[in-house]
């Protein structure tokens, strides 16, 4: 099985998951360099500075990879945060999605790598819906709209989070992650 | 006896931290290229889509702009302070508060432009079911907000 065909299939299948995205993006880049050369170059700048913003995230993130890698074993993410880790777990979720910094997305392998361990999906969705309460930004939110519109809308946002996460759950029922599907080799 | 004991623990620390060292590059590496198509697709999304004409879209009551600034802020990328920007804007537009909650609250809870990597980290049908719940949810919470401002009569 090491090197059959079928198993082959599957990792060029995975390999091409991992680089659609990047590819249609690379895709997209290429028609605007033909439509609007000057416009496109100024995108490619801004993805750049965002890029070079984004590395200490970046480094942070691969330092808790690798710490969790090291460290959290599965038993312990199915007791802190799977199906059976209760309020404690959501809270954990609720203050976790609050603290985390930097864009989502960067965030998606560890929560993945979590996943796997056995966090249950909706404190998935919990964290990703509280990252949406943005504890630095909150002075300029009151400074746009007001103080009880900011702590207003923070209470509700921090209330749907449950919701959210346990709603997605029961509708996602028992669906693989692509790394559950192809393996993580 | 003692000193092999010491010596085997020694090489099975140092045996998990380079297997944890290879699992987190090979897990960075499977992450990087959403990464990296999210973070140049943002910067495509500012170029061409000229959100200052947003106010444009609004304007056709309450449920439709709230619907429309849900949607604006689904399909929008960039730091949550814009949204606040572009929501202090549209208010002095005379776009309801209901539209720019709407699009506030959807900016951060959905993503559009970072869908294929969701889908990528957590299976398709997680990636649709929580974010047609949390577009949902923008339009209950941006309700829910201004009823109860003018329900206590603050703000």
């Amino acid at each position: 099985m090491e090197n059959s065909p079928e198993k082959k299939k599957i990792k060029e299948e995975s390999l091409l998951s991992i680089f659609l995205f990047l590819l249609t993006v690379t895709a997209l880049y290429e028609v605007a360099f033909l439509l609007a050369p000057e416009k496109a170059l100024a995108a490619l700048g801004f993805g750049w500075k965002m890029l070079t913003r984004l590395f200490p995230v970046l480094l942070l993130v691969f330092l808790m990879m690798f710490l969790s890698n090291l460290f959290i074993k599965p038993r312990w993410v199915q007791n802190q945060l799977g199906r059976d880790s209760g309020f404690k777990g959501v809270l954990m979720a609720m203050v976790g999605g609050i603290l985390s910094m930097g864009p989502v997305y960067v965030w998606y392998g560890i929560l993945s790598n979590f996943r796997n361990k056995g966090m249950r999906p909706a404190l998935i969705a919990v964290f990703l819906y509280t990252r949406s309460i943005k504890l630095p930004l909150l002075p300029l939110m009151v400074f746009y709209f007001g103080m009880p519109y900011t702590v207003l809308l923070s209470f509700y946002m921090l209330l749907f989070s449950l919701p959210n996460g346990l709603l997605t759950e029961q509708l996602t029922g028992n669906q693989k992650t692509m790394e559950e599907k192809y393996g993580s080799g | 006896m003692i000193f092999n004991m010491k010596q085997q623990t020694k090489k099975s620390d140092k045996n998990s931290v380079s297997i944890s060292a290879k699992k987190t590059g090979k897990m960075f590496a499977r992450t990087l290229p959403n990464i990296l198509a999210v973070v140049f697709l943002s910067g495509l999304f500012i170029e061409f889509v000229p959100i200052e004409h947003l106010s444009d879209f609004f304007g056709g009551g309450l449920l439709a702009d709230g619907l429309i600034g849900a949607t604006i802020g689904s399909v929008s990328t960039g730091n949550p302070l814009i949204s606040y920007a572009l929501g202090g804007e549209l208010l002095d537009h005379g776009m309801s508060l209901v539209a720019v909650t709407a699009l506030i609250v959807s900016w951060v809870t959905v993503g559009f432009i970072q869908f294929p990597a969701e889908i990528q980290a957590f299976g398709p049908r997680f990636a649709i079911i929580r974010n047609c719940l949390s577009f949902l949810f923008a339009l209950v919470i941006a309700f829910l907000t201004i009823i109860t401002i003018q329900f206590m009569g603050i703000g």
